[in-house]
């Protein structure tokens, strides 16, 4: 055997003092607490170390090497340090104490940035907007009853309802058809479509502001394309983002262009686990191309089909970015989304903007519930 | 040998692929839609290599014309772009971006260990509150969270906007960890105690090498989250052009309208440069991790 050696050394059985368990009960609850504070509690050490290097105006190479260092030597060297005072306790304490030094941290994390935000937040919607005061349910009958929030409800609906639906059947029809070229040509349009997933939304919208350039006529050349396309067709050029209502499909447009290519990643890999065998057998009992999809391809792929589905329905339920960076939310174009992050950022109206956050959480739970169940049960399989 | 060798694959390809008249609709289709899918990327790059003047006075289809006319092409506008806050903005997003994503897999991994390899009271409970957590959307967060941030003046603060990523990335972190390192066969585990290893041994030289996999996965996953996010940095960096982050950056600059069409382009492409870098170099990781976000709240 070729142990190394300093395990060899902590294989000895050391003499252990007797344990006192009853009386130490206190004291190791005490110190589970301790342990997970100490990462947070440095955490905010960090904060005055890096307030101050911003403050003096440093470089800017030397910032981000603080950031580094901080990161990923400092979070690493915290756990280190906790598990070694832990080893300091008596064995059976610091068996009992060890778990929640490595547990705590992510506990104080999430309590501090999820659990009592919600709360919170639910708290904030029943106050009004400079949160002061409790109002009952009037936000609530506020966003429900007035037109501005009721247009942004309906235009998050459609959102919700149109770009999953493109996305999924682009990338299903994509991923099919890719299927049958040459290894080369496939992955080469497979890379053109799943593209846009790297650029962010911000990105997108600069993106698409240019395919929708308008300008009005005698303020020169139409440098957008679909201006420059319609031109070619014989039409005056047209402000595509300000044509209600279709310029919330304009706009949607952006968010399928960016998530097709995830519906066809996800979509293209379950196809190709479909068996040859069921397609040759149908192709055999005389299907057709269509039939033997419809038939064949499509049920084994259905699941798949469906995570995809709500994923990009929770996905396009969030969203702000594109609406808020390309119209504003103006021209009805508004979304819940939106709308929430303009009550609560621009105009500080705290109550609006948490019962708009709540509308968006409550709406999340159901679709999401489904999708991690679906989740576990293809983890399961594998 | 060779003839062995061809029947073999022509055995291992029963469908019909590639070449063939038959397939001549099919590669027209995805043609289509390829080049659809392309165009809008493919102008703004054109663009963002083109003089300042011809940006404004003609569409990017007119480089077609002139394809080999060294006065069609210029680096100017990127030079200009990092001049005037982009590249300011770049460090911004990195400083912002790498601890963003190192703190929760750090953080996530250790908890990850403590749920599938160690014992200890209210194990299953913390474990399903945490992964229920991600239903929670980020939105939630923010009025409070600011809140406290504004009380304690650290809004604008690089620290604050890496515990917020933190935070909001570690319901599924330590849930995809969980399950991967739980799936660990638990005789490499249990051999490693014996020999001596402490949790702390097993975790740094046995579970974290072999998780690697999976925490590739999510850390492209969150670093494609963190770089390409505008709310949350547009919340808790606010409106302070030092600390701007590129997605900010660049939503600033395209609110400027036509006085900024010269250097929109180059500074959009400035944003995605990197993430395109890990789509290319990366890509089989990147389409794990963008699967495995698929449960994010």
């Amino acid at each position: 055997m070729t142990t190394p050696p300093v395990l060899e050394e902590e294989r000895v059985p050391v003499p252990r003092p007797p344990e006192e368990p009853a009386t130490n009960a206190f004291v190791v609850w005490l110190l589970r607490f301790g342990s997970a504070l100490v990462v947070p509690a440095v955490l905010v050490v960090f904060f005055f170390t890096f307030t101050f290097l911003r403050d003096e105006g440093v470089n800017k190479l030397l910032q981000v090497a603080v950031a580094l260092g901080v990161g990923i030597i400092g979070v690493w060297a915290l756990f280190w340090g906790m598990d070694r005072m832990v080893s300091l306790l008596p064995r059976r304490a610091a068996a009992a104490v060890r778990p929640f030094a490595f547990v705590g941290p992510a506990i104080v994390l999430l309590a501090f940035y999820l659990v009592y935000p919600a709360v919170n937040t639910a708290i904030l919607s029943l106050q009004d907007a400079r949160s002061k005061s409790f109002v009952g349910f009037d936000n609530y009958v506020t966003i429900f009853t007035k037109s501005h929030y009721l247009i942004s409800i309906r235009n998050s609906i459609v959102w919700v309802v149109v770009v999953p639906f493109l996305a999924v059947v682009v990338g299903l029809a994509f991923a099919t058809l890719a299927d049958r070229l040459s290894k080369g040509a496939e992955s080469l349009s497979k890379s053109l479509i799943f593209l846009p997933m790297a650029i962010s939304f911000v990105g997108a919208s600069v993106v698409w502001g240019f395919v929708y350039y308008f300008r009005a006529p005698g303020y020169g050349a139409q440098i957008g394309v679909l201006n420059a396309v319609w031109d070619g067709l014989g039409g005056q050029p047209i402000d595509w983002l300000r044509q209600q209502p279709w310029n919330n499909l304009f706009l949607m447009v952006i968010l399928v262009w960016l998530q097709t290519g995830f519906s066809m990643v996800i979509l293209s890999s379950a196809i190709k686990s479909v068996p040859v065998e069921l397609q040759e057998a149908a192709r055999i009992d005389g299907a057709t191309e269509w039939q033997s999809f419809r038939r064949v391809v499509f049920p084994v792929i259905f699941s798949t089909v469906m995570v995809v589905w709500t994923t990009v329905v929770i996905l396009v339920w969030k969203t702000f970015d594109i609406v808020f960076v390309m119209t504003g939310g103006r021209d009805g174009t508004q979304v819940v989304a939106e709308t929430m992050v303009r009550e609560f950022f621009t105009n500080r109206n705290n109550g609006i903007g948490a019962a708009l956050a709540l509308v968006l959480f409550i709406a999340v739970v159901p679709v999401l519930a489904l999708n991690v169940k679906r989740f576990r049960a293809e983890e399961a399989m594998r | 040998m060779t003839t062995t060798e061809t029947e073999h694959v022509a055995i291992e390809v029963p469908k019909e692929k590639g070449g063939g008249l038959k397939n001549l609709p099919v590669y027209l289709a995805v043609g289509v839609i390829a080049t659809l899918w392309t165009i809008p990327s493919l102008g703004l790059f054109i663009s963002s290599l083109r003089e300042a003047r011809s940006i404004r006075a003609s569409g990017w289809w007119n480089v077609f014309g002139h394809l080999f006319d060294a006065t069609t092409w210029t680096l100017q506008n990127y030079r200009t772009a990092l001049d005037q806050g982009f590249g300011n903005a770049f460090a911004n997003s990195l400083a912002v971006t790498i601890p963003a994503v190192v703190i929760p897999i750090t953080i996530a991994a250790f908890a990850a260990y403590a749920f599938a390899w160690m014992e200890f009271p209210g194990r299953n409970v913390l474990f399903v509150t945490v992964v229920g957590l991600m239903v929670v959307p980020l939105q939630m967060a923010l009025i409070p969270i600011l809140k406290i941030y504004t009380t304690f003046n650290i809004n604008g603060t690089f620290p604050a906007i890496w515990l917020a990523h933190a935070g909001f990335g570690l319901p599924l972190a330590v849930y995809l960890l969980r399950n991967y390192m739980g799936s660990l066969p638990s005789s490499i585990i249990e051999s490693a105690k014996i020999d001596g290893a402490d949790h702390f041994m097993i975790f740094s030289r046995l579970v974290v090498p072999l998780s690697v996999p999976v925490l590739a996965s999510f850390a492209i996953f969150q670093f494609l989250w963190v770089w390409n996010d505008y709310l949350v940095a547009l919340i808790f960096l606010g409106n302070n052009p030092k600390v701007a982050v590129l997605t900010q950056s660049l939503a600033t600059l395209s609110g400027r309208g036509e006085g900024a069409l010269n250097l929109l382009p180059a500074a959009a492409f400035v944003t995605m440069i990197l993430p395109l870098f890990v789509f290319f170099g990366l890509q089989r990781f990147f389409v794990r991790g963008l699967t495995a976000g698929s449960v994010k709240g």
